[in-house]
This record gives structure tokens, sequence and C-alpha cells, in this order.
């Protein structure tokens, strides 16, 4: 659970990953996708309930943050590169600071990781001379400089340029097929149905459907499910009864009730859902 | 232009003018005005006592070296150690205004309303007065030099402290997640990746620090200084003095401005560069 003071964002969340396994988590904005991610290095703190990471609670009053976040990778929706230093630096600053690793023994643990993401030429630019592809293919080379074992992806691609998800997305394809612990928060449906050995689907601060990528991309059970892998797989397509028409020029005269009624939009008959932004 | 309805042609018909006849005119008579202004100076003022009395080459010759080794050394090195003094005590008090211990922020915001409220020069009489007079046979560590760092300094902290609690703010909070992920402590996230970042925000304000510690300097003769201890302007008006001519206050001045301009230049060039950067 984990409440943002009135709001309740996360409810009744009971998810298992297991080592080697690549989960995407999908869902509409709001949904609590980017939350329940954050909660699980703690970058947000859980209102309640209990978050395990291999066999350390994470949720624990006394564990030592700092100690059990360096086995758990992050990549960022915005990369969040430091722009302060040079490419090379971004991947050898917390290993050497943090891990204690010699400098030589830094380097070339990161210069193998940037020739693992195809950027080992530019280790001596700054981030601001590089895409926004290639800061967040260094942003992956700088976690996985950590010998993480579970790697977060909080809408990797999302900041993007279209022509450059595919770079990002291959680099991360590659890390799954060696064996990485993944979760991805996306909306990349492609990838999800290629990579993900399991797909959850989250609307409202619930998991709503979870399962494998053919059930629940390519067969979903549940309406809300539906409709939104509908909208999100057909953009262009609009539903029938929800065209944003010019609603004064075409609204009837008078409204009753029935009207109303029948233009709600209830994707889940009884199941109403607290939103709130990210 | 040309095509003007017949009512429109008809006003300006009054005076026989079309629009930028008129404003060619107004042109003409601000020219006009400038031009008068200053052949009337030139012809009225009486150059030959002016130059005796502001460019008196005998009198500014006189000054050198001593207003170079004496009254420039000093006024840099007053502006060198307070600005020191301030840039420690404004990081300090920046960070306790930032720090999430309640007394702490308290403290540091008390500091910087007093100060900023409170004239220089009052500072100034307090450290060198007040201070001593309360506290019989107290030395202050570093005798005189430490009074005039502590009493510019401690005003000019009140006003880095704000530059610097700004810039620190300035820095995107996924900086600090991105260090926090990769097993950084607070502080070690602070001190590698945040408090760098912020320096460079803040070098172009803390140069105009520098530039008004420059001139406040002027103010450490109410301390009462030996003649090894003249800055610029007190070794100019010491001079005038002596020399009965106003031409040490020209050179004193043309001095400041040796300081000054060239800091001035460097804030425009480090603000067109750091627009440019973001």
């Amino acid at each position: 659970m984990k409440s943002f003071g009135p709001i309740e964002v996360l409810k009744h969340i009971n998810l298992d990953i297991h080592a080697g396994e690549v989960v995407c988590v999908i869902g509409p904005s709001g949904s609590g996708k980017s939350t329940l991610l954050r909660c699980v290095n703690l970058l947000e703190t859980p209102t309640g309930g209990k978050i395990f990471v291999g066999n350390d609670e994470m949720t624990d009053p006394d564990v030592d943050i700092d100690t059990v976040r360096r086995r758990i990778g992050m990549v960022f929706q915005s990369f969040n590169l430091f722009p302060h230093l040079t490419v090379l630096r971004n991947l050898t600053v917390a290993q050497t600071k943090v891990l204690k690793r010699s400098k030589e023994e830094a380097e070339k643990i990161a210069r193998a990781n940037l020739e693992r993401v195809g950027m080992a030429h530019k280790e001596d630019a700054f981030p601001a001379q590089l895409s926004g592809g290639q800061q967040q293919r260094i942003a992956i080379a700088r976690s996985l400089s950590m010998s993480p074992e579970l790697m977060l992806f909080d809408e990797p691609t999302s900041a993007l340029d279209p022509e450059l998800v595919g770079e990002v997305l291959a680099v991360m394809k590659g890390l799954a097929a060696e064996g990485m612990t993944m979760m991805v928060v996306t909306h990349e449906m492609s990838f999800a149905r290629d990579v993900a050995d399991r797909v959850v689907f989250m609307d409202g601060g619930y998991i709503v459907e979870e399962g494998s990528p053919d059930h629940v991309i390519g067969n979903p059970q549940h309406e809300r499910t539906k409709s939104f892998l509908a909208r999100v797989l057909n953009p262009t397509a609009v539903p029938l009864g929800d065209e944003f028409g010019a609603p004064l020029a075409e609204a009837p005269a008078v409204i009753t009730d029935s009207d109303l009624i029948d233009n709600e939009l209830d994707p889940m008959p009884g199941f109403h859902s607290t939103r709130s932004p990210d | 232009m040309a095509t003007t309805t017949p009512e429109k042609s008809e006003r300006p018909a009054k005076t026989g003018m079309t629009r930028r006849q008129r404003k060619r005119l107004s042109l003409w008579i601000q020219y006009a005005i400038f031009v008068a202004i200053v052949l009337f100076i030139v012809f009225t003022a009486n150059w030959p006592q002016l130059k005796e009395a502001f460019f008196n080459v005998d009198v500014a010759a006189r000054m050198f070296p001593r207003v170079i080794t004496i009254g420039l050394a000093n006024t840099l090195l007053y502006t060198v150690c307070s600005f020191l003094f301030g840039l420690l005590v404004g990081i300090v008090i920046a960070l306790m205004r930032l720090s999430s211990v309640g007394p702490y922020r308290w403290v540091a915001t008390a500091y910087v309303e007093l100060f900023r409220g409170l004239p220089a020069l009052l500072v100034l009489f307090f450290v060198a007065y007040g201070i001593p007079n309360a506290f019989p046979g107290f030395e202050f560590p570093g005798g005189f030099l430490g009074q005039v760092t502590v009493g510019l300094g401690l005003t000019a902290a009140a006003y880095m402290s704000e530059t610097f609690r700004a810039g620190i703010q300035a820095v995107p909070k996924g900086q600090v997640e991105a260090a926090r992920t990769l097993g950084m402590s607070s502080g070690r996230a602070l001190v590698t990746i945040v408090l760098p970042q912020a320096f460079r925000i803040v070098i172009p304000p803390l140069t105009n620090e520098i530039i008004l510690l420059t001139k406040d300097s002027s103010l450490v003769y109410v301390l009462g200084v030996t003649t090894q201890q003249y800055e610029l302007t007190k070794f100019s008006q010491d001079f005038l003095n002596k020399a009965v001519n106003p031409t040490p206050l020209v050179v004193g001045g043309l001095l400041y401005l040796c300081i000054t301009l060239p800091l001035s230049q460097l804030v425009r060039r480090l603000e067109i560069r750091h627009a440019r950067a973001r």
C-alpha cells in the first residue's frame, strides 16, 4: 500500500518477480505503475506492506538502504546522467566512491559496459553532446557497472524521439537475453510482447490482470485491459460514441438521465478507481 | 502606407508631412539637442583647470608605485579574504536552510534575515568595536585582517547563502535520485553530484558578489587603519589631502574599474555560456 496524503495510489499489490524474469508493467498514466517501481528501491516509501529484494526486506526500518540499493539498478525516463561528468566518469564515479573499486578496475568495468551498449567511442563526451538514445544507453551502462542483480526501468523510452527508441530497446532485449532480472514500466507494447516473461496490467492502483504476454496483450480478459489495449494498439481508431465532435452544436436540446448514463464511459462496471497523477 | 483612406490622409495634411517625415524630424531634433549640449560643455568648460584638477600627471605620478603596492594590494587582500570567509559560511548557512532539522533551518533563516537587513558598516563597527568593548582583552584572531574578514564576510555570507540555496535547488531532483539508486548516501550525493552542479550555476552571481565586496572593502577605513593598511579609497583620500588636488580620487576610481570591469565582463560571458549550455 502507498498513499500520497489522502490519496491511496497503490492498493493490495501482491507481486513476485523471480530471478532472471522480465516483467513488464503496463497501464494508463496515473495507474501507479511508476510508483510501484519506485517503491521497490525505496525512492518512494510505502505507507504499508512489505517489499523484499532477494532476502532483504527493503521496508525494514533497520535496513541499510544504501547497501541494498547497490544491487538494484534503475533507469529513468529522463536519463539523469550527471551533466558535469564525462561519460566514463558517469560510469566510474559510483564504483569508486561506493564500491571502493580502484580507478583502473572501475574503468575496465565501465569500458566493458559501454562496449555492451555500443557507446565505447563516446567515453570522453559529456552527456549534453549526445542524443537522447545515446544518453539512455549510457544510463543503462552506468547501472550495469554496479553489477546489479535486478534492473528497474521507468518508462525508459518515453522521452525519446521515435527513431531513437529502437536502439534503447535493442540494448534492453540483449540484457533480457543474458538473463538479467528486469522490471520494466513501459508503453512499448511490442517490447512487452516480444521480451517479457510476464505482463502486469495496472489501473487505479490495482493490479487488474497479469500473466504471459500472449494472455494479457493477446487475449485480455478484463474489460479495462481490453479498452486500454484497444486504444494503445490502435491510437487513431475512435470507438463509436467517443468522438470529440462539436458537442454544443450537436447536443440534444434536452439532456435526459438516460443520455448521461449511455454516454458515460465505464470500462469496469462496479470497479471505481481512485486515480492520481504519477 | 500608400493606400490610406481619404479621412486619414487629410489629418497629416495639417502639418503637410507624412508619418515618415515627422519621424525623421523628431530624430533630427533629438540629435540636435545632444550636439548642442556637447558644444555648450566644450566651449564653456575650463579645460586647463579641469585637467589641472582631475588629470594632474605630476600628482598621479607621485602616487605610484605605492597606490599599487599598498592601495590596490590591500583592496584585493581584504576582498579575497572576506569573500572566502563569506563563501564558507554561506555554504554552511545554505545547507542549514535546506536541512530537514527544523532548528537548523530557523537559525539559518534568522541569520540571513538579520545580516541582509543590517548595513555593512554597522556590522563592521560591531566586529571592530562592539565585541572588544563587550569582552575586554579579547584579541581578534588574525588581528586587523581578521576583523576585516569577519566584518565584511558576515554580511557577504548572508547574500551568498541565498545564492547557494537557489543553486542547489536548481539541480534537478532526478540527479539525487540517480545518485541514490547507485548506492550513494545522501551526503555523498550532495558532495559528488549536487554541489559541483550548483557551483556552476552560482558562479555568475558569486562573481557579482566579488564586485560588491571589492567596493565594500572601502568601508574598512572606519576601523582606524595605519598607512600600511590603507586600501584604495583611503589611500586616494589621504593623497588628496596631501596633494590638495582631486586627481588621486580619479586614479583610485580608475583602479577600482580595473578590477570590476573585467569581472562584470566575465559574468556576462559566463551567463551567455550558461544560457547556451541549457
